[in-house]
């Protein structure tokens, strides 16, 4: 019992895979945030920038249905956005009982909101799926995070598994004693609030292991020198061809945001 | 992903442009503080102390417990980290899980982080630390000022949470506000009880094993009174605006067009008239349609021949 | 029903795809106490969270008594069967010892002077009775181990399984868990890597490699077998 499945990393060698962190996380968000720019209803902006999506997809070697089960995974906060389908005013489509009207802009808008979400997640996904983890962090680093917090991710990501192993282990010993007694007259779970107090304990129980367990990871890492000064070595340098492609791609992002923003404006 | 505790983590697509970059340069601004208040408290133990227990949150955060049926509860965490190493240091734990969701798990989009990062790495302390340091005031250091305390300060950082993300949904037009604040405020008043009790438990066993970890009866830390006020403020204006916004939804929805964040200035115009082909699409723009159309074809053309010569140059 | 626990071609992989048991087959009778030997990743700790339903089957069978081991059956198999797991900090969760070891009972709704008594009759199969309200974070390693085997025994288990009981105990700490398990009544499956603890306490063993059982018989003639011992990594 390993949770390894957590790393959403996937080893190929795509040419999405080899561009450069530093370059590829800018240019995830660059894309999520062009998406967000585009006005409510810019619909061939969406196909475009779908297939732009469905292009690095295909480039990446994952696969495009890998992209579209994970994605799923976002889907449930749609709901939340399932209000505005009957809350704009203006041109009735559908007339349903209690009052409740189906307009045309609340359509038009649920579309673009639920559009929007899809193609920005499968962005995130492709990033998370294509980048190990050491590379995200150069790529932090490199945005100018500061030093100290690059540090602490990286501690967290490091030790991460470990504490997640820890926790499927203690709901494992959880479930082993959950048993129903075979006397069928005695109802068996306990209390919710029993329940809710055991989960508890179980999140006392990890925070103290995990206090002890960085006074000895401190402790470690005083034995091997650390002052407190966090040293990397200099950052490896780009490839030429890389940065010409981004830059490509930024300003062609820019100017799909300008035509959206002049046509729809 | 599966791990996520609540509908919390906002995705992508679901803010306006204005209203995240906002919320980005706050967090930005609390973040950076409270980096600086850390590093002075704890020096040179920063790095292994936060760095493992952002990871003890995160994996608690997949503890849950059955509610009834298929419903469960689940930690934030928020409070609890709160109560176990103060606010300034809590801040930026929760940075870091939130932080690491969103960069790899996609739980809570990456544009929308910087609300996300509000919502559970800055109200969240903000909000637990004035009550849980009040209650323990109040009961003059006694048990039952820290246990009740950290009941209360758990459910009130996923009340107020939720509230602040109704009211940025809200802003952004994603969802009126007449619904968003009773439906995520109710929500969330009911998973906040299970926020409390696991946090109730967390403490409870705390003060049973390791008492010094709580730190009882120590003084404030250093900038607290930022955090009273700051904390106090976020929950009284969020807990007063809610119920005034939701009963008068369009009041909100001016303020919104006033500051610019609705962009209505950039929406087509809600009338369909007949020889529209899709809501929202004038006539003008049948031209732009057919250019998205055959800019496609030709991305997706240039892609799979790419993808055919890479396979070509492997086999 | 003679057999207490009985696996029939269990094979099992893991979503990542490593095949962690192949067609494992073995069954273990009445009051039969057997140890579980192998080395490091041979596939003991899979298969031992599969006696309570913790992995759910994927191929072949389990049975627990007459019971099958599968979905619906659970809650009962999970009060037959305690399982013990290497750390005891991983199964020590509540405040007071006392708690944890009430945990099963109560979570099988029994009334609260019944839970009292189990709580009460466990402690005192470990030797801990005075223990109960002592804070188990407290505890010594070896003080835990024998109370993660009380959370277990206040079910009435009609098996124990245990994963590595004597891992990380100074040798006092090690000879009274010998003792206390030489006393103990119930079938018993141990894997360990504790080879003279095996040849002190166990009459049969199972050695397992690769997802495999390799060997299942009289102890002393597989723990003579030098070659076999060196082959399957048991001895360096």
């Amino acid at each position: 019992m390993h949770a390894h499945f957590l790393d959403p990393y996937k080893p190929r060698s795509s040419p999405i895979h080899q561009l450069d962190a530093r370059l590829k996380v800018p240019l995830v968000i660059a894309f999520i945030l062009t998406t967000s720019l585009i006005p409510i209803g810019g619909w061939p902006f969406y196909i475009f920038l779908t297939a732009v999506l469905l292009s690095a997809e295909i480039l990446s070697d994952l696969g495009i249905p890998f992209f579209f089960k994970r994605a799923a995974l976002a889907l449930p906060f749609v709901l939340a956005a399932l209000p505005v389908l009957f809350t704009q005013t203006g041109n009735v489509w559908v007339t349903l009982p209690f009052g409740l009207t189906i307009t045309a802009p609340g359509v038009e808008r649920f579309i673009s909101v639920a559009l929007k979400a899809w193609i920005s997640v499968q962005a995130a996904i492709l990033m998370a799926s294509t980048t190990p983890f050491p590379e995200i962090l150069l790529a932090l680093r490199a945005l100018r995070l500061p030093k100290v917090l690059v540090s602490i991710i990286g501690l967290m990501w490091r030790y991460l598994f470990v504490i997640v192993d820890e926790t499927i282990r203690m709901m494992n010993a959880r479930n082993a004693r959950s048993g129903e007694s075979p006397n069928p007259s005695y109802k068996h779970g306990g209390s919710v609030f029993w329940r809710a107090k055991v989960t508890g304990g179980m999140a006392g129980n990890l925070f103290i292991r995990s206090i002890e367990r960085s006074d000895r990871i401190y402790h470690a890492m005083l034995s091997r020198g650390y002052d407190g000064e966090i040293r990397h070595l200099p950052l490896p340098s780009i490839p030429e061809i890389q940065r010409w492609i981004s830059v490509v791609v930024f300003v062609s992002f820019f100017l799909i945001v300008v035509l959206a923003r002049v046509l729809w404006g | 992903m599966l791990y996520s505790p609540a509908p919390m983590h906002i995705p992508d697509g679901f803010l306006s442009v204005p209203l995240s970059i906002a919320l980005w340069i706050i967090s930005i601004v609390v973040i950076a503080l409270s980096t600086r208040r850390v590093s002075q408290d704890l020096g040179e133990r920063e790095v292994p102390v936060m760095g493992v227990l952002a990871a003890a949150i995160f994996a608690g955060q997949m503890l849950n417990f059955t509610v009834t049926g298929g419903t469960s509860g689940h930690l934030m965490g928020a409070a609890l980290a709160t109560i176990l190493l103060g606010p300034w240091a809590a801040v930026l734990i929760m940075t870091c899980v939130v932080g690491v969701q969103a960069l790899i798990f996609q739980d809570g989009g990456l544009l929308a982080l910087g609300a996300n990062l509000f919502n559970m790495a800055v109200v969240g302390p903000f909000v637990s630390y004035p009550i849980y340091r009040f209650f323990q005031r109040m009961s003059t250091g006694q048990k039952w000022g820290v246990f009740v305390g950290s009941f209360i300060a758990a459910w009130t950082s996923i009340f107020i949470a939720s509230l602040a993300v109704a009211l940025q949904l809200a802003l952004s037009g994603t969802s009126p506000a007449n619904i968003a604040f009773p439906a995520m405020g109710g929500i969330h008043a009911l998973i906040g009880i299970g926020e409390g009790l696991i946090t109730l438990g967390a403490v409870s066993l705390i003060y049973a094993s390791r008492r010094d970890l709580l730190k009882l009866g120590e003084p404030q830390p250093k900038g607290s009174t930022l955090i009273w006020i700051g904390g106090t403020l976020l929950a009284i204006l969020l807990a007063v605006l809610s119920p005034l916004a939701s009963s008068n939804p369009d009041g909100l929805e001016w303020v919104a067009e006033q500051a610019g964040f609705l962009e209505r200035a950039s929406e087509p115009s809600f009338t369909i008239i007949p020889d529209y082909i899709f809501p929202g699409i004038p006539n003008e723009t049948l031209a732009t349609i057919i250019a998205g159309i055959l800019g496609t074809l030709l991305v997706l053309g240039v892609t799979l021949g790419i993808a055919y010569l890479r396979r070509q140059k492997t086999a | 029903m003679s057999c207490v626990i009985e696996v029939k071609r269990l094979s099992y992989s893991y979503p990542d795809g490593h095949q962690a048991l192949r067609e494992v087959s073995f069954h273990i009778s009445h009051g039969e106490k057997v140890a579980l030997i192998g080395p490091n990743g041979a596939g003991k700790s899979t298969l031992i969270l599969h006696l309570n339903g913790i992995l759910p089957v994927q191929q072949g069978e389990v049975f627990i008594g007459d019971l099958p081991v599968i979905p619906k059956n659970l809650g009962r198999v999970r009060a037959m069967v305690g399982l013990v797991f290497q750390t005891p900090d991983d199964q020590l969760f509540s405040p007071t010892v006392f708690d944890d070891v009430a945990f099963g009972p109560i979570y099988q709704g029994l009334p609260p002077q019944e839970v009292k008594e189990r709580v009460h009759e466990a402690l005192s199969m470990v030797q801990m009775t005075e223990y109960a309200p002592r804070v188990s974070h407290h505890l010594s390693v070896g003080e835990k181990k024998r109370i993660a085997i009380a959370t277990v025994l206040s079910m009435n288990p009609i098996a124990l399984v245990l994963d590595e009981p004597t891992a990380g105990l100074d040798p006092r700490a090690r000879r009274s868990l010998i003792e206390l398990l030489r006393q103990l009544p119930q079938s018993m499956l141990v894997a360990t890597h504790d080879l003279p603890m095996v040849r002190e306490l166990f009459p049969r063993t199972i050695v397992m490699d690769q997802g495999q059982v390799v060997a299942d018989g009289a102890t002393e003639a597989l723990l003579s077998d030098q070659k076999f011992l060196i082959e399957h990594g048991l001895v360096s």
